[in-house]
């Protein structure tokens, strides 16, 4: 895509130096540059989705009569004490732990016992493997909405409620089969090569696994990861049977807590919710490209 | 849950490689036998076999063992919780056989949330299809900004649907914002309860989820015109087509099995809709917004109804199932008779 220059038709000719700008705007392709309907669209489109996004953070720099007069004004006078008192408030500091250790663990263990699985199915040749397969692409059609009943009263019963745990395991369960599907095609992809050097060097097999292979999937294993993350992070169903201890709770619980217990204070539902937002938001500017490539490879296949 | 069925059907067009690769494998195995290397790296086959066993079980156990205790077993508990009247304390001995399956069918609430999921597939397909198209071939343009355009169309998809709910929530709610906009552009006599009336409800819901998915859609369709190849473009632009009539007649009938793949994520991630209605509305008023699943966690754990609520699932379970079966029979087994990738004369005059 970034290759434009060379479609234009007169670039041959034309100096160096003056080439890239002037074919570029002259370009009349069917993916030409923006007519002025173009940039209108688009920003009416970054509105619509900015919009309700920028209110929470602008509306929890107002204070409640600012919003009941005027709910769509700018503050006037900023208001810092709605975000203050959330950060200050220990509440939404062990919430954000409590998300973050779950998130982690259930990160963690999705990846390892991903790759691990993967590895013997993308690398192995065994009677059962395509069987064995099929088990992970079965769990595919298992959503956790069926399951949850039965999920929650088993953690209830093995004593898991209100820990980390009982969250993270059945989380990371249901996040495997997407991971195994995900990283097999690309453990099956790295040169064979590799594997024989690496034995005739007298690496066994798992040592190979350990040596060579986890190194190389790297990228695979951070969009993997990322997404099981995100996930973890964003999830509400599991978290909202499993933890009722309000000190056990994660971000998204603690966020629809708040905005009912506090139902009049809006702006300090809109600072706690704005303030919520921002791990997401962070992550996945810093990861933007994994998710999205893991995202549409996935869909690729 | 999202990308997960995509990543099944391509799993499956890279099983016709597995033959050449296990025999290739096992040669790599059986060569450093046969070699006299001496010392440790000759192993009989006996012995390497049971190794190689050991290894397999090794890396797969965990996985295997994660998934059976947290999937397997759930979802068949949840198969024989639904045939009890369970309030999930005591024994289970209260056998009721299909009866929960005839009291969920029969009960106007959960048919009518079958009919609300329904409703919110159709609407996807007629809503956010053509809007997610519209934007990922504005997006393909040239043009300024194009980048920053991409990542903030998809900022939606990363909050959480709490989050995004409770900041809807807000927008909506009475003199809120929405309505302040609607008083703007001189349309206040439209203003009512967006959440509050059961004839409206349904629909605000699944204006909140569009704003929240649109950007999944995008981003799809847009991995998706990366394989439409610029040449096509460029060959039907000399022969004087115009823009309009390149995207219709090229980019989006090549776009198809990603248009189809989408469609196959949204059906599944409609029925299973929770998440969002919970926080905007817990399925009222009236039920009006009701789905399956704030069905079955309302009855199922709010009142401890256990054995029916399971059946409410298996029940969601098997429409699912039914759906997933139907598209893929109809609709999906075109991409794999007629070669998705290959962009052959006949899709391109279609």
């Amino acid at each position: 895509m970034s290759a434009t220059t060379t479609a234009a038709p007169t670039p041959a000719v034309a100096p160096p130096g003056a080439r890239a700008p002037r074919a570029r705007r002259r370009r009349s392709g069917p993916n030409a540059g923006g007519t002025p309907l173009v940039y209108l669209a688009a920003l009416v489109v970054a509105a619509m989705t900015l919009g309700p996004v920028l209110y929470a953070v602008l509306g929890g720099f107002r204070s409640n009569a600012q919003l009941a007069n005027d709910p769509v004004a700018l503050p006037d006078p900023w208001v810092l004490s709605n975000y203050t008192d959330v950060l200050q408030s220990s509440q939404f500091w062990q919430l954000a732990l409590n998300s973050s250790v779950i998130a982690l663990v259930t990160t963690a263990i999705v990846s390892v016992f991903g790759v691990m699985a993967a590895y013997p199915l993308a690398r192995y040749a065994f009677k059962g493997r395509d069987a064995l397969f099929m088990v992970f692409t079965l769990g595919l059609l298992f959503p956790l909405t069926v399951a949850i009943i039965p999920l929650f009263l088993m953690v209830r019963d093995l004593n898991l409620s209100n820990t980390f745990w009982g969250v993270a395991l059945p989380q990371a369960a249901f996040a495997l089969p997407m991971t195994v599907v995900i990283l097999r095609p690309f453990l099956r992809a790295l040169p064979k090569e590799l594997e024989e050097a690496a034995m005739l060097d007298g690496t066994s097999r798992v040592g190979f696994f350990w040596r060579i292979l986890l190194p190389l999937s790297g990228p695979a294993l951070v969009t993997v990861g990322v997404l099981a993350f995100v996930g973890s992070w964003n999830a509400y169903l599991l978290p909202l049977l499993v933890l009722n201890d309000p000190a056990a709770q994660t971000l998204p619980l603690g966020v629809a807590t708040f905005s009912s217990e506090h139902a009049q204070d809006t702006a300090g539902v809109l600072a706690f919710t704005s303030l919520a937002m921002i791990p997401a938001l962070v992550f996945f500017l810093a990861m933007q490209k994994r998710i999205v490539n893991g995202l549409q490879g996935a869909v690729k296949g | 849950m999202t990308a997960r069925q995509g990543a099944g059907a391509g799993s499956t067009s890279t099983g016709s490689t597995t033959a050449s690769t296990s025999t290739s494998t096992a040669d790599r195995a059986a060569r450093p036998a046969a070699v006299p290397a001496g010392g440790r790296r000759r192993r009989a086959p006996l012995t390497s076999r049971w190794r190689t066993r050991l290894e397999i079980a090794f890396f797969v156990t965990p996985a295997l063992a994660l998934l059976a205790l947290f999937v397997v077993v759930p979802v068949l508990q949840a198969g024989h919780y639904s045939l009890y009247k369970w309030n999930g304390l005591g024994p289970m001995d209260n056998f009721v056989g299909l009866a929960n399956y005839v009291q969920a069918l029969g009960d106007d609430v959960f048919t009518g949330a079958l009919r609300h999921n329904l409703t919110i597939i159709v609407l996807s397909i007629v809503v956010q299809l053509p809007l997610g198209l519209a934007i990922a071939l504005l997006l393909n343009r040239n043009m300024w900004g194009r980048t920053a355009l991409r990542v903030i169309i998809f900022v939606p998809y990363v909050l959480a649907e709490v989050v995004a709910g409770v900041v809807w929530f807000m927008l909506l709610q009475p003199g809120g914002v929405v309505d302040a906009l609607f008083a703007a552009v001189g349309l206040e006599r439209y203003t009512q309860l967006w959440l509050g009336n059961p004839d409206v409800a349904l629909y605000t819901v699944m204006f909140v989820l569009t704003w929240k998915y649109l950007g999944l859609a995008v981003i799809l369709f847009l991995a998706g015109l990366q394989g439409v190849p610029p040449d096509l473009h460029e060959a039907a632009q000399i022969d004087g087509a115009s823009w309009w009539q390149v995207q219709r007649k090229i980019t989006v009938p090549l776009l198809g099995p990603t248009i189809r793949t989408w469609g196959f994520l949204s059906m599944i991630g409609s029925l299973q809709l929770f998440d969002m209605v919970w926080i905007l509305t817990k399925g009222g008023p009236a039920n009006s917004t009701m789905t399956m699943a704030t069905y079955l966690i309302s009855r199922g754990t709010e009142r401890s109804q256990y054995g029916y609520g399971s059946a409410v699932a298996v029940l969601l379970f098997a429409f699912s199932l039914v759906l997933a079966l139907l598209y893929q029979l109809f609709i999906l087994r075109r991409d794999n008779s007629d070669g998705a990738h290959t962009p052959s004369s006949e899709k391109v005059k279609r």
